[in-house]
């Protein structure tokens, strides 16, 4: 008998299966997880998902009976009251047979139930987004290499020979020169001491001793290291770039916004968190609200704590740019700033709005994404078409290759298409 | 044993943890008493520890340890693993694979007394009956079954490396749908050699000398020259039709399948037919398995060797796996083929060894004959499920588990109970019961009847409907277009009554758009 650990076996044999299985039911799944992710908070949307989807696509059918018409006879056990000839009512559910065989299974064949990992549902989830202008124009400034391997040189210092390169040369001069190995010597040796004791005649010892004196001096002459055996690791440095991202959630706080609208704000702020965080190794997030002052706070009070006063917009963009240069220097942060509002601005701030975010905001973003709330109820003056304080404002700073984009969202429903449409891969570079 | 505890008892092991020497201990232990007190006859055995997620992985991809790729198994991998996550559904103890070494998997997290129960349920319980059973011996190839599985793995996997996965799917889809469809249920017709084929020239020459009528020599022969169309009988002679073994057939005679295709058709059709006398021997296999360890782990008992608290332990999950609900019970889900292939293995021995007078009568060759070991022993090498049930099941036991047999005709208002385990009913239930594990009733019985060779090439399949049960519509549409997918022309299955040969339901599928395959 033997018995065979397998515990330290390759794990995963089955992951295989999954991507395959995942590949045949991408429609569904796809559907699945965008109806998911409509009914449930995005603050647990990380989490992996249990997704129900249609049989349909990865049904796998049989030939077999239909559970229901014909005659059946079951034999079951348990019988207390019967006698032959009884008859017992229907039960309900059709003419199907009474939890005899074929429904043993107890799997309901309509849906399919499974779990989903966080990163397939993510990877589903915000597939086909991509990050605009990715490259990071600075990056040919930036200061920071790094070492790659590059193969081997002939030159180097000797803290970084390359071992195992030398000795493999030298082993194959060695052999191609046919250097005689110590162990060779040291036969003839050997032979020739014997020869001398046994005192065999003199030719012989003669000629082994020339054969030795030749071997001796051929392995002097051929070294075991040669200088051109020597090599040595070779390292290019290249630029390293810019693997991390601030993102700055700018928001109204004034009388003016509601909560529905902050629900709104916070659920677009939370995706595009989510997306750049699968971007990007690590993702700083910035929270500056305002009223008629601008104040760099923490989520908690940014999202929950009231606050009155009127709106300046200005201040801000005012903060952002503060906040951009004492902590996050342009040429090694990638920069995404989101503003949510419902519009109103003093008449007075918006061409100093609209100056600082041409000119000092919108040079240093990857990308400004303006999203203005709107109540749900409120099908009023934006929908029919005139637009809002700052919306007008923003538009003048718009231009063709400026990173601003403003959207409006009315539901929630609205969010996550809004979002697709912000980042879809086609829209890139648009 | 080796005598390594130092107490004067004699446990083999003690607490709940397992290591290696402990399981090499009872193995040993076992081995004796199955070998030298039971007589079984086993593979070697090669016991494998795995973990949980190891043990989903060989139950989605059907129980074998190397398996090619395929979504569907992915698919009840999903499935298994979320009803294990939540909680809804225990893994199994153990996987036994019929091997030559005989393979069983173990689980990490057994306890030393489950590891032991284990032992004795897979290493000699199924192993003994994988040997000794006639179905397994002669369909299945123990020792070839592990290297016909890597040459498929690799076969399979160059074939998506060549032809592309999609391609690849769409072929191993079909032949699972065809699954079932795939199996020889009876052997293949020997081809004759040499000397027995000049024999029957032998015979033939004889007879027809003997038979000589010179009345023959006046029927007119057919003109020369114009060939007389093919009778039907004649073209389905040279098909080979009718046909059971749809997947045999495509493999063979589909006209624009390619070379690799026929091949994957093939290994499903190998791996189909492997399975197929587990199918059919699902309550004595079980049985036999739940009757060894039953047995093993009394001896265990009574010898000492295991503790009063493990043996409660073992008891536990015994009983657990012999529970049978009655038909009202919310958990009752058919005849649980443990319970009921224990139950009849421990009536064996009752009527081998105490007989009553009703067992004499019924079972006069049985009865009395005193060695139930070597009763249940040739049961287990020479039955099949259907025909166990048919010779064994006794009316003590369908007394005992109360057995009744309802009949259900979808044209009556009230299910009607047709027979009871009295003695008008016995033999009545008894052959029903049978019935109802006989795949060759339960598996409906399709076969392909005719190729339109002249004309469009359309594949007819009938399907012989018993009691009047239609096939499952949408499955049967959804297979039929496999099928068709796999003949490249169109293919239909007419159901026809067995009784009165009237057509009662047709469906067709329309040739494949573009180049099959």
């Amino acid at each position: 008998m033997n018995i065979i650990d397998r515990r330290l076996n390759p794990q995963g044999k089955s992951l295989a299966n999954r991507q395959r299985f995942l590949r045949r039911a991408k429609e569904q799944v796809i559907k699945a997880v965008r109806d998911a992710s409509g009914k449930r908070g995005i603050t647990d949307i990380e989490n992996g998902e249990k997704v129900t989807i249609a049989a349909g696509g990865v049904r796998e059918p049989s030939f077999h009976r239909s559970g229901s018409g014909g005659v059946r006879d079951y034999v079951v056990p348990g019988n207390k009251e019967y006698v032959e000839g009884d008859t017992i009512q229907r039960p309900d559910g059709g003419g199907g047979g009474r939890g005899a065989e074929g429904s043993a299974d107890g799997e309901g064949e309509d849906d399919f139930r499974f779990v989903l990992s966080r990163d397939e549902f993510l990877d589903i989830f915000l597939e086909d987004l991509e990050l605009p202008d990715l490259v990071k124009q600075k990056v040919k400034q930036s200061e920071s290499h790094t070492l790659t391997r590059a193969g081997y040189s002939v030159s180097g210092s000797p803290a970084n020979l390359s071992l195992v390169r030398t000795m493999r040369n030298s082993l194959s001069r060695r052999i191609a020169l046919r250097r005689p190995k110590p162990a060779e010597i040291q036969e003839l040796q050997a032979l020739l001491k014997e020869a001398e004791e046994a005192g065999e005649d003199l030719e012989q010892i003669q000629a082994l001793r020339e054969q030795l004196e030749r071997q001796i001096l051929r392995s002097k002459r051929i070294p075991f290291i040669d200088p051109i055996d020597v090599r040595y690791n070779r390292f290019d440095s290249v630029p390293k770039p810019i693997a991390q991202a601030v993102m700055f959630c700018l928001m109204d706080v004034s009388g003016s916004m509601t909560e529905h609208m902050k629900d709104l704000a916070k659920r677009f702020f939370m995706l595009l968190f989510l997306f750049l965080k699968r971007r990007y190794g690590a993702v700083d997030i910035v929270f500056i609200r305002h009223t008629h002052e601008a104040k760099e706070v923490d989520e908690e009070t940014f999202f929950y704590s009231a606050e009155t006063g009127g709106t300046v917009v200005s201040t801000a963009l005012e903060e952002m740019r503060k906040v951009i240069e004492d902590r996050y220097p342009a040429a090694d942060w990638n920069i995404y700033a989101a503003q949510a509002s419902d519009g109103d601005n003093m008449s007075s701030d918006n061409a100093k709005s609209v100056g600082l975010l041409r000119d000092a905001i919108l040079p240093l973003c990857q990308y400004f994404a303006y999203i203005e709330v709107a109540a749900e109820h409120n099908m009023g003056l934006s929908a029919l078409g005139r637009e809002t304080e700052l919306w007008r404002t923003y538009k003048q700073a718009q231009g063709p290759d400026r990173p601003l984009a403003m959207r409006r969202v009315r539901s929630r429903r609205e969010i996550f298409p809004v979002f697709r449409d912000l980042f879809a891969r086609d829209k890139v570079g648009a | 044993m080796t005598a390594v505890i130092t107490k004067p008892d004699t446990l083999l092991y003690d607490g709940v943890d397992w290591d290696y020497d402990k399981v090499k201990r009872v193995y040993d232990a076992i081995e004796h008493i199955a070998l030298s007190e039971m007589g079984l006859d086993v593979y070697p055995n090669q016991i494998e520890v795995i973990t949980a997620e190891q043990m989903l992985d060989a139950y989605s991809s059907i129980g074998m340890p190397l398996m090619y790729k395929h979504w569907s198994f992915g698919k009840h991998f999903a499935r298994d693993e979320m009803l294990y996550r939540k909680g809804y559904r225990g893994l199994a103890y153990e996987i036994v694979i019929n091997s030559s070494p005989c393979i069983s998997y173990i689980m990490e997290e057994n306890t030393m007394t489950m590891q032991t129960l284990v032992i004795a349920h897979a290493a000699f319980g199924h192993n003994h009956f994988f040997k000794n059973n006639q179905l397994f011996q002669q369909w299945t190839d123990a020792e070839g079954i592990l290297d016909y599985l890597e040459f498929a793995k690799a076969y399979i996997n160059q074939c998506e490396e060549r032809h592309g996965h999609a391609a690849v799917e769409r072929v191993l889809d079909a032949a699972h749908a065809l699954m079932s469809q795939g199996v020889h249920k009876y052997p293949k017709k020997r081809t004759l050699d040499l000397r027995l084929e000049q024999k029957r020239e032998r015979e033939r020459q004889e007879y027809q000398e003997q038979t000589f009528n010179d009345l023959w020599r006046t029927v007119p022969k057919p003109v020369a020259g114009q060939r007389a169309p093919k009778s039907v009988s004649e073209r389905k002679k040279m098909l080979g039709l009718p046909e059971e073994n749809i997947l045999y057939f495509l493999e063979k005679k589909a006209p624009r399948l390619e070379h690799w295709q026929r091949e994957l058709l093939r290994i499903v059709r190998h791996i189909a037919q492997y399975f197929y006398p587990q199918k059919q021997t699902k309550v004595m296999n079980e049985g036999c398995a739940t009757f060894v360890h039953y047995q093993i782990m009394t001896r265990l008992h009574e010898t000492g060797q295991i503790s009063e608290g493990a043996f409660l332990e073992f008891l536990h999950s015994h009983t657990s796996v012999v529970f049978q609900p009655e038909f009202d019970d919310k958990r009752f889900s058919g005849l649980n083929p443990y319970a009921l292939g224990f139950a009849m293995m421990q009536d064996i021995v009752r009527i081998a060894e105490k007989p009553t007078a009703e067992d004499r009568q019924w079972f006069p060759d049985l009865a009395g004959k005193g060695d139930g070991m070597a009763a249940v022993r040739e049961a287990w090498a020479n039955f099949r499920d259907e025909s166990f049930i048919l010779q064994y099941l006794s009316p003590h036991l369908m007394r005992k588990l109360k057995l009744f047999s309802v009949h259900d005709d979808a044209e009556d208002p009230y299910l009607l109970v047709d027979h009871i385990h009295n003695e008008r009913g016995y033999r009545s239930i008894r052959k029903m019961l049978a019935r109802q594990y006989d795949l060759g009733f339960l598996e409906p019985d399709i076969q392909i009847v005719d190729v339109d060779l002249a004309g469009d090439r359309k594949l007819i399949l009938h399907h012989r409907v018993t009691n009047g049960v239609l096939l499952d519509e949408s499955d049967a549409k959804a297979v039929l277009r496999h099928i068709a997918n796999l003949w490249g022309y169109e293919v239909q299955l007419v159901e026809v009554s067995s009784v009165s040969e009237a057509i009662l339901k047709e469906h067709a599928v329309t040739a494949p758009s573009g180049v099959a395959g």
